[in-house]
């Protein structure tokens, strides 16, 4: 019963589905998002094509041989999305060639070689799922937090912390602890902003992207030269932690998949039972659809308007410390290439669901293990997957522009969520 | 009982108002004894503070101000004391005086004490103030076209990172600084037409959409600068404007340096702000404007095209945004740098709040924001009692003290942010 009024609330213009099997549910769901992927990619393909030296030393002479260019543009596009594909997905010719090695000799170096590319895919998809559940979270209780990258940072210094400073201790206890010590150190980053939209009514967007820039000044400090976490070895970063706070690899060098992996999983399941299935959640949701409603029901909204923000912060806190007590295991001031942000088009893709956001996170994670290969092997810029990211949302925000370029038809409205209710004031 | 229930609502409420009085002046109170401790007290008692206000080759010599610096900071202290009492007894209504005094006390004590034993050069300092506001003068213009017809422009930010880059690479390519300008502008108005879009045709949340052009505006010019500029330097320099002395006017002692010997941009920017308060307060159009921001409904039954209205507001707050873009580039650096805008444009947007959507208050707020700048700037090479990622702080801890002081207490266009359906 709880559950149908919950549901009720979150989606108050469902109207019945005229006998729809659940696979076509499925599909009409999914249809806008892969179209959305799809279209980006072409789009980010001309992006690349149009912007390349070879492509446009040919521009001049287009009229004489327009072929030239044609092939030229094509040439850089392919080469581009090879190298993207194939460091997404791995070499599969090469993974066999080592499978069949073990196999006959024994001896497992080169099929471990082969595979840490799928696996670094996975690796980025890590933090990829907590931010987009922070995100997530954030919208789901009405709440625009910009700030995932600077509470990800947080989280990362603060388990940095417990990870070089204490020895001794036992991995569980000294995991867990340096865990928390992230989780806790998101939380109060975003908290900030929280308190600050709950007591002021302060909109949380300003304040946020703020209190980034602060917190990425902060940890330039902490790792400057005078700063107290620099580290001995004559380099901005922190010293190395204990092996005891390691979260441990899954399979054998030179793969990195660890075992945060599946703490963010384990993450996603928690917060759909915690969303769906818990009177706060319910409340968060509720606050979420309409805080003038939540208000009058009784919903103490200031108070969750604080706690969805101390929720969302602390799953970018654990991001954080998941990488660096994952992968790097000390602290440098470039410690993340952005996965804050890029969690913004990831929730959005994944229609703040968890299970959404997991199946987004899977797919940015081997877009960002792909341009990362294509920068290499196609000296094709990294940064294409923002203009990418970008283009994704708009898409998804504005669906008729896809409807319109492959003449869809226009399904029942189905309810947003709104932020932009001004500044507050 | 509604009756009952109102009282009781706003005793709660007076009763809240008192506390936050008592909490405010109480740790006025308490700023100010820390201060005529350590800034006053601690400070060496022979130490001098020089702030000078001419330069070497300026014609008319104004004298220096030397201050000892220990008994002008307990003096400066004590009126914070007095003024923290007073709030605590009486309670001030206007809250803009309360930050206002406040700030410049504890300004006024922090740089006193920073240039204890050396000079200021103020007038360097209120020049660099005011060359560093403009960008969040043009910002906040630009978000109070915008708003104040009804569109949340959180892209501020990406419009000005566009405009920046699009003006030097057009600038350093045909080797005129003009050119790039209208480039850069033309490239915000074309951005904000993207945002338009999404925002009036689509209905898109505006947040979203403003979203949406930050995070491109930042993977594309990340990614032109390493396809394109890293690999050809020159296309990188497009040189800066040159200062335009006016005559006369640029001899005056102080404000002349200040205000009459500038690049040209400076001089429009300022024009603009008397320009937007014109067209907003003065004109047929301003009324429009406002009347479609506030009740779109209304403006659209008395015949008012609002689709009309809101393209063209934020086409226009486009250009004004790619301005203060182009001036970080045209008119300081003559170069673009990753992700040079910093924040400028979320800046700007706090300073449209705190100056409650008028040019003339957001212009106020914009030089507050450019004194902390400038401020930051000096003190890292005064002072290295505080490291420079602190000092670098500055702007944005002001930014979120500014609006959890100013918030609720200033009014937004009331259909901000809500997409508009035509009947």
């Amino acid at each position: 019963m709880a559950e149908a009024t919950a549901s009720s609330i979150s989606k108050p213009v469902k109207t019945p589905a005229p006998r729809a099997s659940a696979w076509r549910d499925i599909l009409n769901t999914l249809t806008i998002p892969v179209l959305a992927i799809f279209t980006a990619l072409i789009v980010s393909g001309f992006i690349i094509a149009f912007t390349a030296p070879t492509v446009l030393t040919l521009l001049p002479n287009f009229w004489e041989h327009p072929f030239q260019l044609i092939g030229a543009m094509w040439d850089t596009v392919i080469t581009a999305y090879a190298a993207l594909l194939q460091g997404a997905f791995g070499d599969w010719g090469a993974i066999l060639a080592g499978f069949q090695e073990w196999i006959a000799t024994g001896d497992a170096t080169d099929l471990f070689r082969a595979l840490r590319d799928p696996f670094e895919s996975l690796v980025a998809a890590t933090p990829y799922i907590f931010t987009g559940l922070a995100v997530a979270v954030g919208f789901k209780g009405g709440l625009f937090n910009i700030g995932v990258e600077g509470q990800l940072f947080a989280g990362a210094i603060a388990s940095a912390w417990v990870g070089f400073n204490i020895e001794g201790l036992p991995w569980f206890i000294h995991l867990p602890l340096a865990l928390l010590a992230g989780l806790l150190a998101g939380a109060v980053w975003a908290g900030i902003a929280g308190v600050l939209k709950a007591t002021r009514g302060v909109n949380e967007v300003i304040n946020t992207i703020m209190l980034n820039y602060i917190m990425f000044l902060f940890t330039d400090w902490l790792l400057s030269e005078s700063g107290p976490m620099r580290g001995s070895a004559g380099a901005p970063r922190t010293p190395e932690i204990y092996p005891s706070a390691y979260l441990p690899r899954v399979l054998p060098d030179p793969v990195r998949f660890h075992w945060g992996f599946f703490l963010a999983v384990g993450a996603v399941f928690f917060v759909y039972w915690f969303l769906w299935k818990t009177t706060v959640g319910f409340e968060i949701r509720t606050v979420g659809a309409s805080p003038t409603a939540a208000k009058y029901a009784g919903i103490a909204v200031g108070r969750i308007f604080v706690l969805t923000m101390g929720l969302s912060g602390s799953l970018a806190g654990l991001a954080g410390a998941n990488e660096l007590l994952g992968l790097n295991h000390y602290m440098v001031a470039a410690f993340s290439p952005g996965y804050g942000f890029d969690a913004i088009a990831l929730a959005l893709l994944g229609k703040s669901n968890p299970f959404g956001v997991l199946a987004s996170a899977l797919l940015f994670g081997a877009l960002r293990n792909g341009a990362t290969r294509m920068q290499s092997l196609a000296s094709v810029p990294v940064d294409i997957i923002s203009v990418m990211q970008a283009l994704i949302i708009a898409f998804i925000a504005a669906p008729e522009i896809v409807r319109w370029i492959y003449r869809l038809r226009v399904p029942t409205q189905k309810e947003q969520e709104v932020f932009a209710r001004g500044w507050g004031g | 009982m509604i009756g009952m229930v109102a009282t009781s609502v706003m005793r709660k409420a007076s009763d809240l108002a008192q506390q936050q009085r008592w909490i405010v002046g109480g740790v006025i109170v308490v700023v100010g004894l820390l201060c005529v401790w350590f800034f006053g007290f601690q400070a060496p008692a022979d130490a001098v503070s020089k702030y000078r206000f001419s330069g070497g080759g300026d014609p008319i010599q104004l004298p220096t101000l030397e201050l000892p610096t220990a008994t002008t900071n307990l003096i400066l202290s004590l009126l914070l004391i007095a003024f923290g009492i007073y709030h605590l007894v009486r309670g001030l209504k206007n809250s803009a005086v309360l930050f206002g005094v406040v700030a410049f006390l504890l300004l006024a004590i922090f740089l006193t004490w920073s240039i204890r034993g050396a000079s200021l050069n103020m007038t360097g300092l209120l020049e660099s103030t005011l060359i560093r506001s403009i960008p969040f003068l043009l910002g906040a213009l630009s978000g109070i076209m915008c708003e104040r017809s009804g569109i949340i422009n959180i892209a501020i930010e990406g419009m000005m990172l566009t405009a920046a880059f699009v003006s030097v690479i057009v600038g350093a390519f045909t080797d005129n600084l003009w050119l790039g300008l209208a480039a850069g502008v033309v490239s915000g108005a074309l951005i904000a037409g993207v945002h338009a879009v999404f925002s009036i045709r689509f209905k898109v949340d505006q947040i979203i959409s403003g979203t949406v052009i930050n995070i491109f505006a930042v993977g594309m010019t990340n990614f032109l600068n390493l396809r394109w500029l890293t690999v050809n330097q020159e296309l990188n320099d497009s040189g800066t404007f040159a200062k335009v002395p006016i005559p006369i006017l640029s001899q005056i002692p102080v404000l002349g340096t200040i205000l009459f010997n500038q690049i040209v941009l400076v001089y429009v920017a300022l024009l603009l702000m008397f320009f937007v308060n014109f067209l907003l307060f003065q004109t047929r159009w301003g009324l429009r404007t406002r009347a479609v921001g506030e009740h779109p409904k209304a403006a659209d039954t008395l015949g008012v095209d609002v689709f009309k209205i809101r393209y063209i507001n934020v086409i226009f707050a486009g250009m004004l945004a790619a301005l203060g873009g182009a001036f970080l580039t045209l008119g300081s650096v003559g170069r673009f740098d990753k992700l040079m805008t910093n924040g400028r444009g979320f800046i700007a947007l706090a300073a449209m709040i705190f100056g409650n959507w008028n040019p003339f208050g957001a212009f106020g707020a914009s030089l507050l924001f450019g004194f902390m700048d400038s401020l930051q700037l000096k003190l890292q090479i005064l002072t290295s009692v505080i490291p420079s990622e602190f000092l670098l702080m500055a702007p944005y801890l002001a930014t979120m003290v500014v609006l959890a002081g100013v918030v609720g207490r200033v009014r937004p266009p009331a259909a901000e942010g809500v997409p508009y359906e035509k009947q």
